[in-house]
């Protein structure tokens, strides 16, 4: 590959990243929101196709890392005083101090990783719909635990008080971040490994890869990301156990299929343009005016719109819009051959 | 009376054996079109949640039970033909894996239109409230519907067992699933079977949407959501490949939900979940393939 279509590969993404945050400064505080949410949603994406885009295996247990790191970063920053009133069964140790921003963030993703590596030891040996419906398990598992175990975070309340310090700048930052070491990863040896199981495992097999090793490295390491776009989450918004379950599960799934789940770029495509849509839609639930015309659209259409656009874009173009490949200088040759994934 | 082990009693067992019955009764309708499409089906509780919304409006207009049933039956068979149509037919030839995100699309999309057109709160459908009430065997409440369901569930089973392994149909929907272009090569309609066959899962989701409501009579968005997921784990668990199993892990799944439900103590029941995830995982582990199918059967014969 050209040296040339690298820089563009890494670049592309990067200058999304840029734009987003520099249409965030222009914008008013109520859009600025949107954009800093789009940008963490990017991160997490970026995360989910680090492991799904790489090694063609579908993960719905991506959430239970965001939502660790989330717990993490929002129990060790929030300010002690404030635990006793929110959190009042907390673990002795993990009342009595609090870390900063940038410690927080960098425990979350710790967090996030050695929670994938507890998981995947065993998981990442299924493979297919068994594998799909134990990272479902995980999920479930996680979920639950965080909603009932008050010991070690608010369980059924609403993370408050957590010092909102994800702005447009330590979103783009985190967001860029992910795009940097996903990027690097796909790369590397270890990643191109990865995608060699994906397009054929028989033969990657035969060639002395192991399937086992590779796939649990990404799930590792995308598990860190996770966990870090959970941090960056819990600095944003008030988080709690629904907010990281089932709804978002489905919205960064569908941001990663809607992009193509098999290129970086695809991924960080998709999760801007499905996060524009919604944030579209959501300003529209509350009633917004529009070329002279004023929309107020009942409160649950955004996912209505977005599963039917999920839907639709699977039907007409089971690759994502990007079709799956990175960008290129190069004019494109028609895509003969379908990758794993969709085939 | 009281079974020694762990303080179940007889009416805990009595009700796990229930839900299995329930439980079982969608397994049969997921693992049909798994074997016939090679199609997980995440949407299959949206079915059954729109069933259970025709009972809810048809006992709200106060409309007689059979009336009920049939607007139930009408609006499950119309929805399933339609998201086969719609969407399963132009993605039938990609992989599982976009298979089962569309489907799980379709499911998001039908609950979010069902809290568009009605609301968050729920509707109740009562109008088969007396299957609810229960029977005294020696000294045990069994309800009416945990008998019905599970009688249900063993006749259905046995139903597509003959119509699969002995009608024409059947021997064309195990060829159209086995290979569906060589199917069509040897006259075999497979477009028509496979559409039969969708026809009989959404049979199966209407029964077990009447099943459902009488249980739980409120019916809001979100209604059978929880039990496709269990369902599904339990289908995975017993063996998708083979009917029999996927019926079984339904049965079993139900069964364990049931047994843990009675036998926590109260300050852990809430992390039943965590608990039925946990050995699901476990058995997943242990065997792959599904714990109620033999070595050598595994993907071999799809029904």
């Amino acid at each position: 590959m050209r040296r040339t279509d690298q820089v563009l590969q890494l670049l592309a993404p990067l200058a999304l990243v840029g734009v987003a945050a520099l249409v965030g400064t222009l914008v008013s505080t109520s859009t600025e929101t949107y954009v800093i949410n789009a940008l963490v949603n990017v991160a997490i994406v970026v995360a989910l196709y680090v492991f799904i885009g790489n090694s063609g295996v579908l993960s719905f247990g991506h959430i239970s890392f965001v939502a660790v790191g989330a717990w993490a970063a929002g129990v060790l920053s929030m300010p002690v005083e404030e635990k006793p009133a929110i959190m009042p069964h907390l673990f002795g140790v993990l009342g009595d101090h609090t870390i900063g921003n940038v410690w927080s963030l960098m425990i979350a993703a710790a967090v996030g990783a050695a929670y994938a590596l507890v998981v995947g030891l065993p998981l990442m040996r299924l493979s297919g719909l068994a594998a799909g419906i134990a990272t479902f398990g995980v999920l479930e598992i996680t979920h639950n635990v965080l909603r009932y175990w008050d010991k070690i975070g608010p369980g059924l309340s609403t993370f408050s008080a957590v010092p909102e310090t994800t702005g447009l700048f330590q979103a783009a930052l985190g967001a860029g971040l992910a795009v940097v070491v996903a990027f690097a990863y796909r790369r590397s040896r270890l990643g191109r490994l990865l995608s060699a199981t994906r397009e054929d495992a028989a033969a990657a097999r035969a060639v002395g890869v192991s399937v086992y090793r590779q796939r649990l490295f990404a799930f590792v390491l995308s598990g860190a990301l996770a966990g870090f776009g959970g941090g960056l989450l819990v600095h944003l918004l008030p988080v709690n156990t629904e907010s990281v379950y089932l709804d978002l599960t489905f919205l960064t799934l569908a941001m990663l299929v809607i992009g193509g789940a098999t290129s970086l770029w695809g991924a960080v495509i998709g999760a801007f343009a499905v996060s524009a849509v919604d944030s579209f839609l959501a300003e529209a639930e509350n009633g917004i005016h529009l070329f002279g015309q004023s929309l107020d659209l009942p409160a649950g259409t955004r996912i209505v719109v977005v599963g039917s656009l999920m839907a639709l874009v699977l039907i007409l173009r089971p690759v994502g819009l990007t079709g799956g490949r990175e960008l290129s200088f190069r004019r494109r040759r028609p895509l003969r051959v379908l990758t794993k994934f969709a085939r | 009376m009281t079974v020694a082990v762990l303080g179940i009693d007889w009416q805990t067992l009595a009700d796990a054996i229930g839900l299995g019955g329930i439980y079982a009764l969608m397994a049969v309708g997921i693992g049909l079109v798994f074997g016939v499409l090679r199609l997980v089906n995440f949407a299959y509780g949206q079915l059954v949640m729109a069933g259970a919304y025709a009972l809810a409006f048809a006992s709200e207009h106060g409309w007689p039970v059979g009336v009920g049933i049939v607007l139930c039956f009408a609006v499950v068979l119309a929805l399933s033909l339609v998201m086969d149509r719609i969407v399963f037919r132009p993605l039938r030839s990609y992989s599982p894996a976009v298979m089962l995100v569309a489907t799980f699309a379709v499911a998001f999309l039908l609950q979010s239109v069902a809290l568009l057109w009605f609301g968050p709160l729920g509707k109740i459908s009562a109008s088969l409230a007396t299957l609810n009430q229960p029977v005294m065997i020696s000294g045990v409440d069994i309800r009416k519907i945990s008998i019905v369901a599970t009688a249900l569930a063993a006749a259905s089973l046995l139903a597509l067992v003959l119509l699969l392994g002995r009608t024409r149909v059947g021997l064309h929907m195990r060829a159209a699933a086995m290979d569906f272009r060589t199917a069509e090569l040897l006259g075999v309609r497979a477009g028509r079977v496979i559409g039969a066959a969708v026809l009989v899962s959404g049979v199966l989701a209407a029964i077990v949407a009447v099943m459902l409501t009488v249980q739980t009579p409120l019916v809001t968005p979100d209604f059978a959501l929880r039990d496709t997921i269990l369902v599904l784990a339990g289908v995975v668990l017993g063996g998708m490949n083979r009917l029999v199993p996927a019926t079984l892990g339904g049965f079993a799944i139900g069964f364990a939900s049931g047994l843990l439900g009675g036998a926590l103590p109260t300050n852990q029941s809430q992390y039943l979940p965590s608990f039925l995830f946990a050995a699901v995982i476990f058995v997943l582990l242990i065997r792959p393939g599904g714990l109620f199918t033999r070595e050598g059967q595994r993907a071999v014969e799809r029904v």
